[in-house]
């Protein structure tokens, strides 16, 4: 074994000591493998913004051909499950009870009405308790309504004319929404093992009192940060790899950029979750107060205004401003470009050297609150 | 005499502008080659000092020099020259003792070459070798402080800075950390041993008393012991009056200082104070008073100024009717834990009124049996009855009997001291009335209204015992277990702590101890010795004492009576084997 200078030996010593109590202790394990897979089928199956089939009930007064017709379109669709009655009394109670989520009637002057043109040929009633569901509900009702109307007067006076409109969705064709989720849920991943997980592993050298003895050696501040971000830093790029090749084979999620790419914007990001969990533990010194404040301002904020959950375009303006400051918005970004676009410099390099300098300006912050002493 | 190796001038050191000084205006010097003993009660200042000659806090005003180096801006040199061993155990419990001792090579910067010999000469000293692939967490406490000695001496420091060495460890541990530490000594290094134990003060060539951030005495400690001569007495022959006799001398003006020593009382008097008589401590007639030989705990009380005049008193309590069931009683518990027999069939009764201790080195089982006698581990066989009642088959009933003060602080530290008795008083069941009255009750016996409001974690030490105290007496238990109640704790604190326990004692309560501190088994009627999971001595401290009586040692202490007949069994178990 050759004589490494001072330094360097001490970064390898810290290292392999940090190595060893993360192979060794369960909440690290937990933290990276358990939670990472956990987030990621919660994302991935669990959470989904498409429709489901949603379960009605259809009440025909007068079963008029035209209701019939109506009936039968609603039926052949995928997005209903629907339940036909006379009386739209049989429905009251499952409505109530949230068995179905909304009453389609059709009036007994349902035919007339449609004659005549009326706005109110049909009546729907939803169930308000879970007002996203009953907004999905009355966007599908009304298209499902819309198309059949159209599909009646097309076939009644085969006129043709005026715009037809055919939108083309690039990107994510089929519009699933867990071609987005995942590659959000991915940066949720790594900003826990980041930012919680070095913020928890520096706390707790405060908690059991070890700091102690390790300050009275010739480790420096910059020796002791080093031996605390490689292995963190190593977790983080395996989490990711777990992560893309779970996006990939089991989700099924293209990956249309360079796996380099991917690497690279990966490491901006854990940088910037690193030095976020550094800059806590100078304050936390306990790990019950480091991981408190690591949800509070990595975790929440990167759930809420990343953009992979909430549209930040419909955000009032205050809260806009606000998630410029929040790197997993950047990561995000560039994430969902680099899956399902590819590697689209463009999108990608500012996205990149925003993270980059995030991360210079916490680390150069984290240098100055690190304290040698104990006071 | 050697060149210092530490120089302190003028040093202050504060941590917040409203709140007093740590250290204050301290000028001193610790020499090379010696054992330096930094003593002095709870708080007087030993951990922030051992902290700013270590240069981990910076000082407020004033100069240190460790090596020709300054403190308040040399702090990696320093760092590269002294050894520190902080009194929280400070290595990394999840690694193996090789694991640690190679993290603190590399630190330290230890050469490749030197490495193999190192290892192997800390280990064959520190008597480690065998657990080398121990997780350092699954030490005993004793076992825990010599791996941190040996990882502060990796490099031959010039300055080793060991703050309470001795704390949670066991009499042979302890005599073994001192051989280690004397070896040093030969090879030219300063060792500065803070403590709270004063026995060990007399180990040491020189002495550094502190209070309240000042020096208050600094040179050889049998100097500063012989200044009390002539004012330090036995007194013998009490019988089971000696508690009371003991509170009663102490309110003499001119007795400074009195503790148990088994069936004896020493009193200490105040300088110029005429020897006393029988008719002045009020004790019977036929008491025998004589001369003592003076040791350093007398003159460090003294310089302090004698023991508080105000003791506690504890209030009238109801009468426990004597009836003819012992107390405590167990009768031959054992618990295995798999293969391993940590308790093997234990027996003994504890009378009323009696103070029972059990001893034993870390490790030997005794916190086994404390816990099965509690109710708070199940035995494997054989029974654990408080005043008759078998605590597993009627637990509840039995437990309303006892109070149990655990060893490590387990009050509510982010609840006030009235929060915190409040509490206790509704866990046992108080309620309304009875509970204010019980609160307030407490906490004027026990003098904590100036703390009321102040957090339990926030309490000195001595308020904290004081506290848990109440807290595990709330209930008026005529039974009270204490799990090392003084460990760790300052002379003065302890002399309260048991002035109190004594005076309870008088009033019929029944203490059981578990200690393996000396001076607390001084206090104790009646002691059993457990090692390696059996009782192999049990009787007075005097009969202790007198068994291993030798031509070479006279008087033998309790310790040394401990350290024998552990050593007795031991090399008996070896001839058998």
């Amino acid at each position: 074994m050759s004589e490494a200078p001072g330094s360097a030996r001490r970064i390898r010593a810290l290292v392999v000591k940090e190595s060893l109590q993360v192979a060794r202790d369960p909440s690290s394990f937990v933290v990276a493998i358990v939670l990472p897979a956990l987030l990621l089928f919660l994302f991935g199956f669990g959470i989904s913004f498409d429709a489901a089939r949603l379960k009605m009930g259809l009440v025909i007064e007068e079963p008029t051909p035209a209701a019939r017709d109506f009936a039968t379109s609603l039926t052949n669709t995928p997005y209903f499950a629907v339940r036909q009655s006379t009386d739209r009394r049989a429905f009251i109670d499952d409505l109530a009870a949230g068995k179905i989520n909304g009453v389609i009637t059709l009036p007994g002057d349902f035919a007339e009405r449609l004659a005549r043109g009326d706005t109110a040929a049909i009546q729907l009633v939803t169930d308000g308790s879970d007002p996203n569901t009953a907004s999905l509900t009355t966007g599908y009702v009304q298209g499902a309504w819309q198309a059949w109307r159209a599909q009646r007067s097309l076939g009644a006076d085969k006129q043709s004319g005026g715009i037809e409109v055919q939108p083309r969705f690039w990107f994510n064709p089929e519009l699933e929404s867990r071609r987005f989720l995942v590659p959000g849920s991915i940066s949720l991943i790594q900003m826990m093992i980041g930012s919680l997980l070095t913020a928890l592993v520096v706390s707790r050298e405060w908690e059991r009192g070890t700091i102690e003895a390790l300050l009275a050696t010739p480790v420096g501040v910059v020796e002791f940060i080093i031996g605390k971000l490689v292995p963190n830093f190593v977790l983080g790029m395996v989490a990711m790899m777990v992560c893309v090749l779970a996006s990939i084979f089991v989700f099924g999620i293209p990956l249309r950029g360079s796996f380099l790419v991917l690497t690279l914007f990966t490491a901006a990001f854990l940088a910037v979750a690193l030095s976020i969990g550094l800059l806590i533990s100078t304050v936390a010194r306990t790990q019950f107060l480091a991981s408190q404040i690591a949800m509070l301002v990595a975790f929440l904020p990167g759930l809420y205004f990343s953009g992979f959950l909430f549209e930040i375009a419909s955000m009032p303006k205050p809260l806009q401003w606000f998630s410029v400051i929040v790197p997993a918005k950047y990561y995000v970004r560039g994430l969902q470009t680099i899956f399902l676009a590819g590697d689209i410099q463009s999108v990608l390099l500012p996205a990149g050297g925003v993270l980059l300098l995030m991360s210079a300006i916490l680390f150069a912050l984290t240098a100055r609150n690190t304290k040698q002493r104990l006071d | 005499m050697n060149a210092p190796l530490v120089r302190i001038d003028g040093l202050t050191k504060t941590f917040a502008a409203d709140a007093p000084a740590a250290i204050e205006t301290l000028t001193t010097q610790v020499r090379a080659g010696q054992v330096t003993g930094l003593v002095g009660p709870d708080g007087a200042g030993k951990t922030t000092l051992m902290r700013l000659i270590a240069a981990l806090l910076t000082p407020s005003a004033g100069r240190i020099e460790v090596c020709g180096l300054d403190v308040a801006t040399q702090g990696p040199a320093i760092h590269d020259t002294i050894g520190y061993m902080p009194q929280r155990f400070g290595l990394y419990e999840d690694l193996t003792v090789m694991e640690n001792l190679r993290l603190y090579a590399d630190l330290r910067g230890l050469p490749d070459s030197a490495r193999h010999a190192t290892y192997e000469r800390l280990l064959a000293f520190t008597d480690l070798a065998r657990f080398t692939g121990r997780l350092a967490g699954a030490l005993s406490g004793g076992m825990k402080q010599k791996l941190g000695l040996a990882c502060a001496m990796l490099r031959s420091p010039k300055l080793l800075l060991l703050d309470e060495p001795s704390v949670g460890v066991d009499p042979i541990s302890r005599r073994e950390l001192w051989r280690m530490v004397y070896a040093l000594i030969e090879d030219g290094v300063g060792v500065v041993w803070s403590t709270a134990y004063l026995d060990e003060a007399e180990n040491c060539a020189e002495v550094i008393v502190m209070n309240a951030g000042r020096v208050l005495y600094q040179g050889d400690p049998k100097a500063m012991t012989a200044q009390m001569a002539g004012r330090v007495y036995q007194a013998h022959g009490a019988g089971v009056e000696r508690r009371a006799l003991l509170a009663r001398a102490l309110t003499a003006p001119q007795v400074i200082d009195g503790v148990m020593q088994g069936e004896a009382i020493r009193l200490v008097m105040a300088e110029g104070a005429a020897s006393p008589d029988a008719s002045v401590i009020g004790a019977p007639p036929e008491t025998r008073i004589e001369p003592a030989v003076p040791r350093f705990e007398d003159a460090f009380v003294a310089a302090l100024g004698g023991v508080p005049k105000h003791p506690l008193t504890p209030p009238a309590r109801k009468d426990f009717s004597d009836t003819r069931i012992a107390p405590v009683e167990a009768r031959g518990l054992t618990r295995r834990f798999g293969d391993f027999i940590a308790a093997d069939d234990i027996s003994f009764s504890i009378r009323r009124g009696e103070i029972f201790g059990l001893l034993g080195p870390n490790g030997a089982g005794k916190s086994t049996t404390f816990k099965m006698m509690c109710g708070l581990l199940r035995p494997s066989a054989g029974e654990a009855l408080v005043d008759g009642l078998d605590l597993y088959k009627a637990p509840s009933a039995a437990r309303a009997q006892l109070g149990y003060m655990a060893q490590k602080f387990s009050l509510y530290g982010d609840l006030s001291a009235r929060q915190n008795l409040e509490f206790f008083a509704g866990a046992y069941g108080l309620s309304g009335a009875r509970r204010r009255e019980a609160v307030a009750h407490a906490i004027e016996t026990f003098d904590l209204a100036p703390y009321a409001k102040t957090n339990a974690g926030e309490l000195p030490l001595g308020y904290k015992q004081r506290l848990a105290l109440s807290c595990a007496i709330m209930h008026e238990p005529p039974v009270l277990f204490l799990d090392e109640p003084t460990s760790g704790v300052d002379p003065l604190t302890r002399r309260e702590f048991w002035a109190y326990i004594n005076a309870m004692v008088g009033r019929g309560v029944t203490v059981m101890v578990t200690t393996h501190f000396m001076d607390e088994a001084e206090y104790c009627d009646r002691v059993a010795l457990i090692y390696r999971g059996r009782s192999i001595a049990i009787g007075t401290p005097e009969a202790l004492q007198n068994s291993v009586r030798t031509d070479e040692r006279p008087q033998p202490t309790l310790e040394d009576a401990f350290i024998t007949l552990v050593e007795a069994r031991e090399n008996a178990q070896k001839e058998a084997a």
